[in-house]
C-alpha cells in the first residue's frame, strides 16, 4: 500500500468517525462561542477592535484547539487504533500526516463557525471582503502550525497518565510564536480605523514556524509509536 | 568514568569563577548610567547563555539517543536539561533584580530577551512532569527525547519571534559587530562566561557520576542477595550498571 493511499484511508477513518459521532468539532465550536461570552464579561466590553480583537480571537481559537488536540488520539488509544495501525504494513509517518490533515481540517471547520460568530458577537468594525481574505490567509498559516504541534504533542501526551494536563503545558508555550505572529498580523485587519495590510514579516515568521516544526515533527513522530 | 579528574575540573572552575568575579568587582569600570547594579550582569548573562546552551545540548544528546538507542545519551540529556532548568531559575531571579534596579520593575514585558527566556523556561518546566507521568522506562526515555529535540529547536525560533515583536530596550551585550563592551568589562565578562560553562560541566559530571555510582551500588547490593531494590516510579532515567 502506498503512503498516499494509507494517508487517504486514515484521513477517511478520522472524518468518518467524526461524522458518525460528531464530538470534537461541535465541542470546539461551542467552546469558542462560550469563550466569547466569557470575554465579553471578563473584559466588560460589548465590542472589541484592533489588537484587543486579535487577542480575543486568537486566545479563543488556541484554547479551542487544545481541547481538540486532547481528543485527537483518544479513540486510537482506548479502542486499539494504534495497535491496528502498527500491524498494517505502512510507513508510520503516514499516521502523523493523516492526523495533522484531519486536525487542520477540524480547525478550519471550527473557524468557519467561530470567526463569523466573533464578527457578530464582539467585533466592532465590520469585515469587508478584503479583510476576510487577509484573515483567512493568517488563519490558514496559523492552522498549519497549530495542527502540527497539536498532532505531535497530542501523541506525546496520550501515553502519559496526566494527558489533559501535559498537553496544554507543552503545547501552549510552543505555540507562543504562532500567537505572536498571528495576533500581530491580524490586529491591523481588525482595526477600527480602516483595515491595514498584512505585515510581511509576521507572515514570513508563520511560514518559517510551519516549515521548521512540520519537518521536525515529521522526523520525530516515528519514535512515539514504537511498541 | 564520569568520576575521573573531577578534582582538577572543580579546582579550575572555582579558580576561573573567583578570578572573573574578583575582576568584575574590583577592576571593571562602573557602568556610566547604572552604576554598581550593573555588576549583576556578570552573573545574569553568562548564566542565561549557559542555560540556553544546556537546553540545546540536551536536544543534541536526545538526537543521539534516538539514533543509537543508547540509554546513556538519555541520561546525559536528562541531566543537562535538569541543570539548565535550575540555572534558569537563577537567570529569572537575577534578571528580575537587575530589571528592578535598572528600570524599576521586577518584570519587563517589553524586554524580548527576558520574555523569550520565560517562555523557554516554562516549556522546559514540563520536562520533569512529562517524564514522571510515563511509567514504562523505555517509553519514558523515548518520549523525553522527542520532547527535548522539539523544545531544543523551539529555543532559537522563539527568540526570533519574541525579538521581532518588540522594539528592544535590553542592553545588547554581544551584538553583531562583536560586542559593545569596553575592554575592562569584556575580560571579566568572558571569564565569567567560561567559568559558568565550566561550572555547568562540573555539575553535570558530578551528577552523572552520582547516578552511575548509585546504579552500581544497587547492582552490588542485588548481587549480595539483598532486597531487589525496587526503584519506584521516578522521572530520572534508569541506569543499568554493567
Amino acid at each position: 500500500m502506498s503512503s498516499g493511499a494509507a494517508i487517504a484511508a486514515l484521513l477517511r477513518k478520522e472524518l468518518l468517525l467524526e461524522r458518525r459521532v460528531p464530538q470534537v468539532i461541535p465541542g470546539m465550536a461551542l467552546f469558542s462561542v462560550v469563550t466569547y461570552v466569557v470575554f465579553r464579561f471578563g473584559l466588560d466590553r460589548t465590542s472589541v477592535e484592533g489588537s484587543l480583537a486579535a487577542g480575543v480571537l486568537w486566545v479563543t481559537l488556541l484554547f479551542a484547539a487544545m481541547l481538540g488536540a486532547n481528543r485527537l488520539y483518544v479513540t486510537d488509544h482506548e479502542e486499539g487504533g494504534f495497535d491496528g495501525f502498527l500491524l498494517a504494513p505502512v510507513d508510520r509517518t503516514t499516521l502523523f500526516v493523516a492526523k495533522a490533515l484531519a486536525f487542520g481540517l477540524f480547525l478550519v471547520l471550527v473557524e468557519i463557525v467561530a470567526v463569523p460568530a466573533f464578527a457578530v458577537l464582539l467585533l466592532g468594525p465590520g469585515l469587508g471582503a478584503a479583510e476576510v481574505g487577509r484573515l483567512a490567509a493568517v488563519l490558514a498559516l496559523a492552522d498549519v502550525g497549530i495542527a502540527v504541534i497539536g498532532t505531535l504533542v497530542g501523541a506525546l501526551a496520550i501515553q502519559t497518565r496526566a494527558r489533559d494536563l501535559i498537553l496544554p503545558l507543552i503545547a501552549l508555550p510552543m505555540l507562543v510564536p504562532v500567537i505572536i505572529s498571528a495576533a500581530k498580523a491580524t490586529a491591523p485587519v481588525l482595526a477600527a480605523s480602516g483595515a491595514g495590510g498584512l505585515p510581511g514579516r509576521w507572515i514570513a515568521l508563520l511560514c518559517l514556524y510551519d516549515l521548521v516544526f512540520g519537518l521536525l515533527a515529521y522526523a520525530v513522530f516515528d519514535f512515539l509509536l514504537e511498541d | 568514568m564520569y568520576g575521573t579528574r573531577l578534582r582538577l575540573l572543580s579546582t579550575l572552575t572555582a579558580a576561573v569563577l573567583i578570578t572573573a568575579y574578583a575582576l568584575a568587582a574590583f577592576t571593571a569600570p562602573l557602568d556610566a548610567d547604572q552604576g554598581f547594579s550593573q555588576k549583576i550582569f556578570y552573573v545574569h548573562v553568562p548564566m542565561a547563555i549557559v542555560a540556553l546552551c544546556g537546553f540545546v545540548f540536551g536536544g543534541i544528546m536526545a538526537i543521539q539517543h534516538l539514533r543509537t538507542r543508547d540509554p546513556s545519551y538519555d541520561l546525559k540529556s536528562y541531566v543537562a536539561i535538569h541543570l539548565s532548568v535550575v540555572l534558569g531559575v537563577g537567570v529569572l531571579l537575577t534578571g528580575g533584580i537587575w530589571a528592578r534596579a535598572a528600570w524599576g520593575v521586577w518584570f519587563e514585558w517589553r524586554e524580548p530577551t527576558l520574555v523569550s527566556f520565560l517562555i523557554v523556561f516554562l516549556l522546559y518546566c514540563t520536562y520533569q512532569p512529562l517524564r514522571f507521568s510515563i511509567e514504562d522506562p523505555d517509553r519514558q526515555a523515548r518520549y523525553a527525547s522527542v520532547f527535548a529535540i522539539t523544545a531544543g529547536a523551539f529555543v532559537p525560533l522563539n527568540f526570533l519571534a519574541v525579538r521581532l515583536a518588540q522594539p528592544y530596550i535590553h542592553p545588547r551585550v554581544l551584538n553583531d559587530t562583536g560586542g559593545a563592551l569596553p575592554t575592562g568589562m569584556k575580560i571579566p565578562f568572558y571569564l565569567a562566561l567560561v567559568g559558568m560553562a565550566l561550572l555547568f560541566v562540573t555539575l553535570w559530571k558530578y551528577e552523572m557520576a552520582h547516578k552511575h555510582s548509585r546504579a552500581q551500588l544497587r547492582a552490588l547490593r542485588r548481587k549480595l542477595g539483598g532486597e531487589a531494590a525496587g526503584a519506584g516510579r521516578t522521572a530520572a532515567p534508569q541506569v543499568h550498571a554493567p
